[in-house]
């Protein structure tokens, strides 16, 4: 196996037994990135200097016999939707091309602490609107399986990166299924944590009361190491919950001998691909093998979820966008004559299709007269979701479920078809109307494509999930599996 | 003409919360600064920034919630006001929209003797903006502005009246008192002048006797309780001509110009903004605690309108003298603390304070909270005058110099030699020697012009160089005119 084949724990222990030095290490990825970053495209911006930096210091660390800690030297990458003090962060818009902001992240703060070696800042659908990465700016990331397919989206970039050995592990964001769905399609581990316990500071929203930041990672015990890092509760940011963060790491030794798992039936209904239901079907009997306790539940209103996203996510979306105006930072059109057109012209060629569709959406969403009909309906099914899974959840430790309806489609296939598009998110997105935790493992393949398998739990019961993915991880062997890329 | 229509007018008051720092960040709110020092990536609004709600808002929209008479609401949220303007540097206003801070409260004016309740709607927190500068006149004719966000993210509170206030006077009353409400309880400055205390109103008129309202247009950019009244008694004409040359009047909103005392077109209501307000993600919804609002309700002051009464029920000053003293706090902490010192009539001190104090104040452009003359200084004064030691003419010159040199009273007696003569010897002959020299002034007393003797009593003093007690001169004169 390659360097960059492993995972993060297997490298801290070559760091340790000095067997490597972090700026070795650094260099073998920056050496990867070269090799195969024309054909994955996963990067906006490569920071090699900023992460060979951190590698040297993080070897004086080591020289010096002192504690590191468990992410230390360890190369990594960020969506571009979070803030990075000096490096531009542009959420792949072309309104953010050259802004470059004057402050960490909360979590960049915390990585950066732990010794974290940043590669760079990664692509992603325009404004994380978008689940195949298409709507970039910069042009798309290629999934690494087969370059002819889409890494999913909107945390494409990162996805891909994990997959493609470009970075050890990275951070996203799942809004409706953001981290999940390009998880599953890139066949990596990734985690979109309880609404609320890592820090939304720094994370240029798209929908504040929906986002959340989560890592990828390339196995479960990976996730557990990166969710330690990046959890907890932050002053900075008025939504984030004061409570204790458990000990991930020590959570993944349970196993799931009677643990309760669900299986709601709405989300194996008309448009799952008949392969992914195969293999999902396949893991819940590895479940049962592993001596979990698994039975079929209903979720009456999940239905209502996928419209009811398509409101709220716009909804906010269309105020949180409303900054960029072209006054104080990013993209200004050059040929405005006042203050109104240079709005207008402004946020007309500096946004995209997607991201003008949505704030169009969002705004007729709030408009007056059809607040009640559109928002405040969409408010209600939140609600209703809300109970369906308080209601699952007296019954049940985790609720299992396919993590998108298909493997990784082709480039095009639906670029042009937003409806089609938005079913993407059929089952990622209710845990985030939710709040919920959520993880997808890769559990099988189709056509030489990955599969992901999505575990849900209640709020805060982020080691429940872990463990139960963990028992899972650990008694097959997808999250081994290595796209074949050029070069080596 | 005006005596046809009935006016109904509703004022909308932003307050700027005199809090160290800005409502959802750590920014201090000081005025002035050079352009954009006062400023962070938060109130920037940069991309990823998130409001940390400061709690001493809270406290301090409460505490002025309780004082103008409002239930509190215990649930209460903020909300997000989206419209576009550069002075905003999110594109929208974190306000509160449907669940306000406080609702239902009113204000007790008195206006020309008579006591006019105006109801209170609702009080609410919300974000200050930021200061644009343009080139030319208006953003829309100015080749570029520039912007200023020292302001931005200023803590206000709005206080909305309903339509209860029927003239331009009732308007000014009802400003004036809540100025002094929202400084008594210390949550705001109320500097008009600086912008911390702003008014917009709402104004129709209507056929006497009707009970359907008027369309009503909403007047801004008056900035002294001055302008308040000139421009709704414009606005009042205005609307009233319109009406009497068989014309519609239109809903809009309009600007009044100082300089030209009229009111002028803004935009109309088919310009009007859809606020599209929806519930602030970002911030949680605020649950007040019983016992912290008891506390707070505990902490609020006497209030100018009580503070009044008792000037007048248990000092004895006129309504207008305590008036003037309790319009401001700060003021009426200074009388009281002086009639403490002093002990003796508060009416005298009251004279000294509308007075002398205040004279001296405006003259130098100075308040009464940096006065060079404290309390005690000006009791001690006082008391001189009762003892006898310096007559009341003296005195004011003393206070004059005790203002510009900031010494006691003693001390400035004492150095200047300003002791009052009180030895009947020693005018005695000041006034013999003052018959001898006016022998006109004596025959026109004699020939019973009684106005002469104070002439007589001018030059003893003059003499004296007014240190005489001037009663004994009084008598002493008398006696000896009455000997001629």
């Amino acid at each position: 196996m390659q360097l960059f084949e492993k995972t993060a724990h297997e490298l801290r222990d070559l760091l340790l037994k000095k067997e490597i030095s972090a700026v070795e290490l650094t260099r073998h990825f920056i050496e990867r990135i070269q090799d195969v970053e024309q054909d994955v495209h996963a990067f906006v911006t490569i920071t090699e200097e900023k992460a060979l930096e951190k590698a040297k210091e993080v070897d004086a660390q080591i020289a010096r016999g002192e504690k590191i800690s468990p992410l230390a030297g360890i190369p990594m990458g960020l969506k571009d939707n979070i803030s990075t003090a000096g490096i531009r962060t542009t959420c792949s818009s072309k309104m953010l091309e050259n802004y470059v902001p004057p402050f960490d992240a909360t979590v960049v703060e915390k990585l950066e602490t732990a010794g974290a070696a940043l590669l760079g800042k990664q692509n992603m659908d325009e404004f994380a609107m978008g689940s195949s990465t298409e709507t970039s700016y910069f042009g798309p990331t290629r999934n690494p399986w087969d370059l002819s397919t889409v890494p999913g989206g909107s945390s494409g970039g990162p996805a891909a990166a994990v997959a493609a050995g470009e970075v050890v592990y990275a951070l996203g964001s799942d809004t409706g299924g953001s981290i999940r769905q390009p998880a599953s399609f890139c066949g990596v581990v990734g985690l979109k944590p309880t609404y609320g316990l890592v820090s939304r500071y720094g994370l240029l929203a798209y929908a504040s009361s929906l986002d959340q930041i989560g890592p990828f990672t390339k196995d479960v015990t990976d996730c557990a190491l990166v969710l330690q890092q990046i959890a907890g509760h932050d002053l900075k940011d008025s939504t984030s919950v004061p409570k204790e963060v458990p000990n991930y790491l020590e959570a993944l030794k349970k196993d799931v001998k009677g643990l309760k798992i669900g299986v709601p039936k709405e989300y194996f209904a008309a448009g799952l691909d008949p392969e992914v239901e195969e293999t999902i079907k396949a893991a819940i009997k590895k479940y049962e093998e592993l001596g979990a306790v698994v039975e079929e539940i209903s979720m009456p209103h999940t239905m209502y979820a996928l419209p009811a996203y398509y409101i709220i996510g716009p909804a906010e979306c269309s105020s949180n966008l409303a900054r960029y105006d072209g006054v104080r930072y990013g993209y200004r059109s050059r040929d405005a004559e006042d203050v109104v057109s240079m709005f207008i012209k402004t946020r007309s060629e500096g946004f995209g299709t997607e991201v003008k569709r949505r704030i169009m959406l969002g705004t007729y969403a709030l408009s007056s007269g059809y607040y009640d009909a559109y928002y405040l309906k969409a408010l209600k099914v939140r609600t209703l979701i809300k109970q369906d899974f308080d209601q699952a959840f007296t019954k049940y430790d985790v609720l299992l479920t396919p993590t998108t309806t298909s493997v990784a489609f082709k480039f095009g296939e639906k670029i042009d078809d937003p409806l089609a598009m938005y079913l993407n998110d059929i089952y990622t997105v209710t845990v985030n109307l939710a709040g919920l935790p959520a993880i997808s493992i890769p559990c099988g393949f189709s056509r030489g494509l990955p599969i992901g398998l999505q575990l849900i739990s209640k709020p805060f019961a982020e080691s429940t999930l872990l463990s139960a993915a963990y028992a899972f991880e650990s008694s097959t062997d997808y999250h081994q599996a290595r796209p074949q890329l050029g070069g080596k | 003409m005006s005596g046809k229509y009935e006016v109904v007018i509703g004022l909308e008051v932003h307050a700027e919360l005199k809090t160290k720092t800005k409502i959802f960040c750590s920014c201090p709110t000081t005025f002035g600064g050079e352009p954009n020092t006062h400023v962070c990536p938060i109130c920037l609004g940069l991309p990823g920034t998130l409001p940390v709600f400061n709690k001493k808002v809270l406290e301090y929209a409460v505490k002025a919630g309780l004082a103008l008479n409002c239930k509190i609401n215990t649930y209460s949220k903020f909300d997000r006001k989206n419209y576009y303007y550069p002075d905003l540097s999110k594109n929208f206003q974190t306000s509160q929209y449907d669940l306000p801070i406080a609702k239902d409260g009113y204000l007790d004016l008195e206006v020309e003797g008579r006591t006019k309740r105006v109801r209170i709607n609702r009080v609410h927190m919300e974000e200050d903006a930021g200061k644009l500068v343009h080139s030319g006149s208006t953003i829309s004719s100015s080749s570029s502005s520039l912007v200023d966000y020292n302001r931005a993210g200023v803590p206000l509170i709005e206080i909305v009246s309903e339509p209860d206030i029927s003239s331009p006077e009732e308007a000014r009353a009802y400003m004036e008192l809540l100025k002094s409400v929202l400084e008594y309880t210390e949550v705001s400055d109320c500097k008009m002048e600086e912008g911390s205390l702003r008014c917009d109103a709402n104004i129709s008129i209507r056929p006497e006797g009707s009970t359907k309202l008027g369309t009503k247009t909403e007047i801004k950019n008056m900035n002294s309780f001055r302008a308040l009244q000139k421009a709704l008694e414009y606005e009042i004409q205005r609307q009233i001509q319109i009406v009497e040359d068989g014309g519609t009047i239109v809903q809009e909103t309009r600007s009044w110009d100082e300089i030209q005392g009229i009111t002028v077109s803004m935009r109309s209501k088919e310009e009007a903004h859809d606020y599209r307000y929806f519930p602030e993600p970002d911030l949680a919804p605020i649950i007040i605690d019983e016992k912290w609002l008891e506390k707070i309700r505990a902490s609020i002051p006497e209030l100018p309108q009580v503070r009044k009464k008792r000037l007048m029920e248990n000092l004895g000053l006129s309504a207008y003298d305590a008036g003037v003293i309790t319009s401001s706090r700060q003021l009426a902490d200074f009388f009281d603390a002086t009639v403490k010192e002093y002990g003796g009539d508060a009416k005298i001190v009251a004279n000294w304070v509308m007075g002398e104090l205040l004279r001296l104040l405006n003259a130098s452009d100075q308040s009464i909270t940096n006065s060079p003359i404290q309390p005690k200084a000006l009791a001690d004064l006082l008391k001189l005058v009762d003892k006898g030691t310096i007559s009341g003419k003296i005195a004011k010159q003393v206070f004059e110099e005790m203002f510009t040199s900031g010494k006691s009273a003693d001390t400035i007696v004492k150095e200047k030699g300003l002791v009052q003569i009180s030895d009947e010897g020693v005018i005695l002959s000041i006034v013999e020697k003052v018959i001898d020299a006016n022998p006109q002034s004596v025959e026109d007393y004699k020939n019973g012009k009684e106005k002469a003797i104070g002439f007589l009593v001018g030059q003893v003093m003059r003499e004296t160089k007014g240190k005489a007690n001037p009663g004994l001169v009084n008598k002493l004169l008398k006696e000896k005119l009455a000997k001629l």
